[in-house]
């Protein structure tokens, strides 16, 4: 059983679509990257997985259940943390593991899991921005969870806090927690998930593994005179493997060819500068599925 | 939903408003019901309540004085607890942080009103025995008979204060289930009990007989009403004989039921945002 499937889910406020026919399952054990820039329909997705708003259309099922029902085992931290002000990081947790019928046990373990554990006695209120984002994630981990759905959790940590929580969720994901992870920042998803949805204007745009978005590597060749290179480069290996991108030939082949391709290319009097194993990062990919409907505006959010 | 309400009852417990609110209604009850007409009495000024003189403050009144600031000064107060302990909830965002967690709507919400019965209950109780210590110096003090209530009328002075009590704070939990929000709800509350229902009774029932009519259905009227059914001194604030106790009573339970049902109804079919 997967943990996670929608069908056709959709979701309308009037005239507006927040999310449209998406279809989406998440497989047991796997991160799953949940990509789109802000406003893409992200966080409404999990809301709807969560039964916290209602979709307009279509299924969803978590752990085989309609939304709300199967919790279960489901921890999850949404659009931020949110927790009482006038209680301790400590006391909310008591206070939501009371909720959950969690044993008051968990407190502590999860606590020191975030790295809060020096400061749960302090009120909720006086805590950082990334503090309480751990608070958040610590609270999603109460119910020792098997599907973990964090929405953007590395929002407002500082660096050392974002590879904390990376580090984190990695060693869920290898300790065999289902996670759903959405994110706008390209990099924490490549860094950590499996397989990654992409998401724009409501609709789901492409879903695979990391590796095949990317697709083949090939070669990347910086020469001079580039014309004559990519001439000369064509004959090689062909002309349909062989595309000019601002100074550098980018070669559809095989990497292990990098050798053959540079003496072709230094005997035929071509000066090469440089010529490496080449892979499209998911900022290309992103760019790419969704430029015909929304130009490049979202990978400049996507960039974080 | 047990583990709702001791969610909920130790929020409660732990929140500083709450213990505000009662520390109010304490000081309010004290100064307007005991102290300021017992220096008027010990004064030998003229008041609203110099004709009752000394009776009005002894023991043998606790019931009355206890529970008849609830249908207007004290029941504002209760519609603030009311707001805060469910529009807490939507002012912090937290509703998504304890829905997340497996409970659902209804058992959360039920933990709500349970917790809010408990406090309600221990407001009036309270209320009771600092008019009890009240009283009874009042009467050590000027050597004179302190002929308590008995149990059976403290119980029913106990049971009516804390239905009064529970229906302005389901009252004010049906607001912030509606209204999405604490201010607002406050807000709006306070202007229906302190400005909408004084101009109803006071202006337009004398003038126009179907408002009079309308107004026994109502439930400050009906509160105050059992109130005074209970011996509340009529010219307190809201404390008017329009109908029976048990008419009130009946009344008063039905707007209790009908606000809780109401809120979860809400609660159950809208959008957590």
């Amino acid at each position: 059983m997967e943990p996670v499937v929608c069908e056709n889910l959709t979701k309308r406020y009037g005239s507006v679509v927040a999310v449209q026919d998406l279809d989406l399952t998440v497989r047991a054990g796997e991160v799953y990257g949940f990509l789109g820039p802000n406003g893409a329909g992200k966080t409404t997705t999990l809301r709807m997985l969560l039964g916290l708003i209602r979709p307009t259309a279509g299924e969803v099922l978590v752990n085989g259940l309609p939304p709300g029902a199967g919790l279960a085992g489901v921890g999850a931290l949404i659009e931020g943390p949110a927790f009482y002000p006038y209680l301790s990081g400590r006391d909310n947790l008591r206070v939501f593991a009371r909720y959950g019928g969690t044993a008051a046990a968990r407190v502590d373990l999860v606590l020191d899991l975030v790295d809060l554990a020096g400061r749960g006695g302090d009120k909720y209120a006086t805590y950082s921005l990334g503090m309480k984002q751990r608070l958040g994630v610590a609270a999603a981990l109460l119910k020792d969870p098997r599907l973990l759905i964090l929405d953007e959790p590395t929002n407002g940590l500082d660096p050392a806090g974002m590879a904390d929580m990376r580090s984190l969720i990695r060693r869920l994901g290898a300790a065999g927690c289902t996670v759903l992870l959405s994110s706008h920042l390209l990099g924490e998803v490549e860094q950590i998930c499996d397989r990654v949805g992409i998401i724009s204007r409501g609709r789901l745009v492409t879903e695979s593994t990391v590796a095949d978005l990317r697709g083949t590597a090939g070669l990347r060749v910086v020469a001079s005179p580039l014309e004559e290179a990519a001439q000369l480069a064509r004959a090689l290996v062909g002309a349909a493997s062989v595309s000019v991108d601002g100074p550098a030939l980018d070669l559809s082949v095989a990497p292990d060819r990098a050798a053959e391709i540079n003496a072709k290319l230094v005997t035929a009097g071509v000066a090469v500068s440089e010529i490496r194993p080449h892979e499209r990062d998911l900022e290309e990919v992103f760019f790419q599925m969704t430029s015909d409907e929304e130009g490049s505006s979202h990978v400049e959010q996507l960039r974080g | 939903m047990w583990n709702s309400f001791v969610a909920e009852s130790y929020k409660l417990v732990r929140r500083p408003a709450t213990w505000l609110l009662l520390a109010i209604a304490v000081v309010l009850a004290l100064l307007f019901t005991y102290v300021i007409p017992y220096a008027g009495y010990a004064g030998g000024t003229g008041g609203p309540r110099a004709d009752l003189g000394l009776a009005a403050l002894l023991p043998a009144k606790l019931v009355g004085n206890s529970i008849g600031g609830l249908p207007v000064f004290l029941g504002a107060l209760m519609v603030i607890l009311g707001v805060l302990t469910v529009g807490g909830e939507y002012g912090w965002g937290t509703w998504k942080t304890v829905l997340t967690q497996g409970p659902s709507r209804l058992s959360v919400f039920g933990g709500k009103l349970a917790a809010l019965a408990l406090a309600t209950l221990g407001g009036v109780v309270v209320l009771f025995a600092v008019g009890a210590a009240a009283s009874a110096i009042v009467a050590a003090v000027e050597n004179a008979p302190a002929d308590w209530p008995s149990i059976l009328d403290l119980a029913a002075g106990i049971g009516a204060g804390w239905l009064i009590a529970f229906m302005w704070a389901a009252f004010g939990g049906a607001l912030a289930v509606l209204l999405r929000g604490v201010a607002l709800p406050i807000g709006l509350g306070l202007v229906w009990l302190l400005a909408v229902q004084n101009l109803l009774a006071l202006l337009a029932a004398p003038l126009l007989d179907w408002v009079a009519q309308l107004q026994k259905g109502l439930p400050g009227p009906n509160a105050g009403s059992l109130a005074a059914a209970l011996g509340s001194a009529s010219d307190t604030p809201g404390v008017q004989g329009l109908v029976g106790g048990g008419q009130a009573a009946l009344v008063l339970s039905g707007y209790l039921v009908g606000f809780c049902a109401l809120a979860a109804a809400a609660l159950r079919r809208r959008d957590i945002l």
